[in-house]
């Protein structure tokens, strides 16, 4: 397929596997921040084609594994009130909340719809106009236009049954937590290609700087990310920390400087919890006030939750880059896809399941 | 003031109405308007409660499956054609010849007769493709919002030819694994209609009666040691299905898995692996490598199966399957642990 066969040719795989190992002369550390880059290298087996002084952390990049528990549990109270709609993208519905998931409240009887887009949702809440319909907003700067337009276009169409549970983070306040943490080992990070398409590069420069860590822009086929991994390693080889973008073919230095705008008029940043990570200042988006009768956090009175992570559960370490998954105790033990203790095996670009499902090896992983 | 008029029945009814499940005239009226006139052959026209068959000595095959698909039309078929593949393909994968089906329809009250009729001329095209019969039929009609416009129950029957038991415990290590075709079509049909994306052209289902280049295979002299067709789950859990019952490991070529342009695209939309999508038209054959290029060869004769391919081999020692991936490196190719979802980003 154009713009994909391309950037998959095996090829051209193996001449930048070449060129890594030619260029590399020490054990390196590198972070790739996405969730959806962390399921292309273990999909293709990217990190087999490294030199072994290469080691690929896997970042927080995953919207899904990093909503707090308490998020979903909110999500699972408003799909239960009577008369209400939850719509959500579908890969939040298996997430487990503190008691239970999206998929098993709906089971016993909540109105709980997978949707594609946001505006799905708004032209459910126009055809549906005796159901409050909630929007579950959650992603990286990446969602955060689509689910911004489809506030503005609910408000401009004065639709009262609409509103939006946000959870909405973005990725350079985590790689700052990251690169402060007194256990860091990351020493070089592939920047999110999509949400740099979005927000363009200029917040990496100055987290460059101040850290002295080479960022590089980094798409998702094998292709973008082996050149990625060859342009950190070089810049770490030379003893340089800059932002380099070669996936120029999608990111602009400027972004996406219309969604910008758009998510300026919708979102305003504010502190956030992560799954695992803890509360990181600056680190989510909310609501302005201006758009207060779309927050669902404010229309419904949803308990406060003190839901903590499963104590079992490591997902904190695995989401700092400082624990492998398939050496976590609990990885494919106690914790599988079918069982898991956390939200990193749950969804398709978590680490832990995109381990257990490309690298189970040894685990017999025939379930009957 | 009392009414006592009669009430009149609608001579034609335009949409499904409980009576039509019933004993009456009004259920008679549904059946020869609707189901008599396309699907009537001597053995419905006989209107008994059951069908007789004739056979020679010897294995019959015999298969049940519900149908439920949802939206019932989809680009390239609709729920009838589909029960009628269906049907016809989990018979031709235990190396049978289908002699006849039986379907009985649950229908939703209100559900318009057009459609209903659209499913049914459906239905009459697919048996007389596969030169099938249907020997029974039946309808109920449930109330309003008791099930999803219709749903329709098949079983098949058919003669088996192979001499060999078709089974996961027939297959044997160094076996080729032979691919009937492209992946995904139908699943991804069903998605875009289901959700309303619009993809243009559409994509149409794969959907087809796969049992003649399988019985041509059989006729051939072919040493078919196991057949399954790619439905729910896709390629991917179809293999693992397999590795396990047969207590094998599966190696394939990810190169080799044809997915259409337009298939592979809408999946990488929506995040879905194309080798867990439903077929309703492929399947893999598990036959000995020195005969591969035969097999393939007649396979490739015929048009629903002419872009088949050699996929991979059976190795023995874990019971798993692998696949060497599309960069050049092997990787285990699990079941999933639920259905796909679509992702955020």
């Amino acid at each position: 397929m154009k713009y994909l066969d391309e950037y998959r040719d095996g090829d051209v795989a193996r001449r930048y596997a070449d060129a890594i190992r030619n260029v590399t002369t020490q054990p390196w550390t590198i972070m790739e921040i996405c969730g959806g880059q962390t399921h292309s290298i273990l999909r293709f087996g990217i990190d087999e084609l490294l030199p072994p002084e290469i080691q690929l952390v896997h970042g927080p990049g995953c919207p899904v594994c990093v909503t707090p528990i308490g998020q979903i549990d909110h999500a699972i109270a408003i799909a239960r009130t009577a008369g209400c709609v939850l719509c959500s993208f579908g890969d939040m519905l298996r997430v487990p909340g503190s008691e239970t998931d999206l998929l098993h409240a709906r089971a016993e009887g909540a109105d709980v719809r997978a949707v594609y887009s946001p505006l799905d949702a708004v032209k459910i809440a126009e055809s549906e106009p005796e159901k409050r319909v909630v929007f579950f907003a959650v992603g990286f700067e990446t969602t955060a236009p689509a689910n911004a337009l489809a506030v503005r276009t609910a408000a401009m169409k004065g639709l009262r049954n609409f509103s939006a549970l946000v959870a909405h983070v973005r990725v350079p306040p985590a790689i700052e937590a990251i690169l402060s943490s007194p256990g860091n080992r990351v020493q070089g990070f592939l920047a999110a290609g999509h949400v740099c398409a979005i927000m363009g590069t200029s917040e990496y420069g100055p987290l460059a700087e101040r850290f002295r860590t080479p960022m590089v822009i980094t798409g998702f086929e094998p292709a973008d990310l082996l050149q990625g991994i060859l342009m950190c390693v070089q810049q770490l080889e030379d003893g340089r920390y800059e932002v380099e973008n070669p996936y120029a073919r999608a990111v602009r230095p400027e972004g996406n400087t219309r969604a910008i705008e758009l998510m300026d008029e919708v979102f305003e940043v504010s502190d956030r919890d992560w799954r695992g990570l803890g509360t990181i200042p600056q680190s989510g988006l909310a609501l302005r006030e201006a758009y207060a009768g779309y927050d669902a956090s404010k229309l419904f009175d949803l308990p406060e939750t003190t839901a903590r992570d499963n104590a079992d559960c490591h997902a904190a370490e695995v989401l700092q880059g400082r624990l492998e998954p398939c050496d976590c105790p609990q990885f494919g033990k106690r914790c599988t896809p079918e069982n898991p203790l956390g939200a990193p095996m749950v969804s398709t670009e978590g680490a832990c399941a995109a381990y257990y499902r490309y690298r189970a090896k040894d685990l017999t992983p025939l379930l009957r | 003031m009392m009414n006592l008029s009669c009430p009149v029945p609608i001579a034609a009814a335009e949409y499904v109405q409980l009576a039509h499940g019933g004993a009456g005239l009004v259920a008679q009226r549904l059946l020869d308007s609707v189901f008599r006139p396309i699907l009537g052959n001597p053995q419905l026209d006989l209107r008994h409660d059951s069908a007789t068959l004739q056979v020679d000595a010897g294995r019959l095959a015999y298969t049940t499956d519900a149908f439920v698909v949802h939206p019932w039309r989809f680009p390239g078929g609709n729920i009838g054609s589909l029960a009628v593949h269906g049907t016809v393909n989990d018979l031709a994968m235990s190396g049978a010849r289908p002699m006849g089906i039986s379907l009985a329809f649950i229908i939703e009250e209100g559900f318009p007769v057009a459609d209903l009729r659209e499913i049914v001329a459906a239905i009459k095209v697919a048996v007389d493709e596969a030169s099938v019969q249907v020997l029974a039929a039946d309808t109920k009609v449930v109330e309003r919002g008791k099930a999803d416009g219709i749903y329709i129950s098949a079983s098949g029957i058919g003669e088996v030819i192979s001499p060999l038991p078709i089974l996961p415990g027939s297959v044997r290590e160094g076996d080729a694994i032979l691919l009937s075709g492209d992946l995904g079509r139908h699943g991804t049909a069903v998605m875009t209609a289901r959700d309303g994306l619009e993809v243009e052209p559409p994509i149409d289902s794969d959907s087809a009666s796969i049992h003649r280049p399988v019985l041509a295979m059989l006729e051939a002299g072919i040493e078919v040691h196991c057949l399954r067709d790619i439905t729910r789950g896709g390629l991917a859990t179809v293999l693992n299905e397999i590795a396990a019952d047969g207590g094998i490991g599966v190696h394939i070529d990810e190169s080799k898995a044809l997915v259409r342009e337009d298939v592979a695209a809408v999946c990488e939309l929506l995040g879905l692996d194309p080798l867990y999508v439903a077929c309703e038209g492929r399947f893999i054959a598990f036959v000995p490598a020195d005969q591969t290029e035969r097999a393939l060869g007649v396979m490739r004769a015929h048009e629903v199966s002419c872009d088949s391919v050699l996929l991979g081999n059976v190795r023995g020692g874990a019971q798993r399957v692998t696949m060497r991936g599309r960069i050049g490196v092997d990787r285990v190719l699990d079941l999933l642990s639920g259905d796909q979802l679509p992702r955020i980003c």
